[in-house]
């Protein structure tokens, strides 16, 4: 069965979509990656979609669960890359993707899963002294 | 209004779904739609083939491709299901017989110019639309 590929890096799961997903592949991404971070423990995951021409209500839908599923789990999730032409796109079919984390870019995307997982730390543990 | 070519494709499984997506992705292309509303066409197109496969028990899109003195494209997708009982209730954000979000009808209706649809309860569904370039 088609699968995307998830790569882990420490506390990280990566994932990149690089496919034209059909709706069934894109379900099965949904319940990997629940179960990756089950698995691992991972604090964090960012989804990279700058290859994605289109982001329709299902795809949309799809990163809206992987949010809430990740949330649930103990972990951030982030979604960078977005085209343009998608967001303006998105928006006028009326889905704001209330509730998931975006980035511009994977540089910005995994900073951002980096601080929030500092703060979540330092919350913790106290405040490191540095 | 010039017709200039008809293209019908098969909606009737969700790898057909992409392939209307990949077709409608072209042919914006070749007419010379901006990448904002290729993105546009092919959403809408994305949207409404899944409810001819889910909520239409599968059916065809028609690709028409409009020249003169506007170009457009024009796509009707047509399908043999149970039809729609109350079509402005279908329309509405929110409204889902499905599982999904119910953005799907009316949000398609948001991303083209021209939007219409024809539903005859125990008989079928088309919606056409258009949007020009």
């Amino acid at each position: 069965m088609e699968r995307i590929p998830i790569l882990r890096m420490g506390e990280y799961l990566l994932v990149t979509i690089q496919v034209d997903m059909h709706d069934r592949l894109a379900m099965t991404l949904q319940d990997d990656l629940t179960n990756r971070i089950s698995e691992t423990s991972a604090k964090g995951v960012l989804i990279d979609i700058s290859s994605l021409e289109i982001v329709d209500s299902f795809i949309g839908r799809m990163l809206g669960n992987i949010a809430s599923m990740s949330r649930v789990l103990d972990a951030d999730t982030v979604v960078v890359g977005m085209r343009p032409a998608v967001a303006i796109t998105l928006v006028e079919l009326g889905m704001s993707l209330t509730g998931v984390r975006t980035a511009l870019n994977v540089d910005a995307g995994m900073d951002l899963l980096r601080n929030s997982l500092d703060a979540r730390k330092d919350a913790l543990y106290g405040s490191r002294i540095h | 209004m010039a017709v200039v070519s008809t293209e019908a494709t098969p909606v009737a499984t969700e790898s057909d779904i992409v392939a209307v997506r990949r077709l409608v992705r072209e042919t914006a292309a070749k007419l010379g739609f901006s990448l904002v509303d290729q993105t546009k066409v092919v959403t809408a197109a994305s949207e409404l083939a899944r409810n001819t496969l889910i909520h239409g028990n599968g059916g065809e899109m028609e690709l028409i491709t409009l020249n003169g003195p506007r170009v457009g494209l024009r796509l009707k997708f047509h399908d043999h299901g149970p039809g729609i009982r109350d079509i402005q209730l279908a329309l509405r954000d929110g409204f889902t017989t499905g599982s999904g979000l119910g953005l799907g009808l009316g949000g398609a209706k948001r991303l083209v110019n021209e939007f219409e649809i024809d539903s005859q309860v125990g008989q079928g569904t088309t919606v056409t639309v258009t949007r020009w370039k």
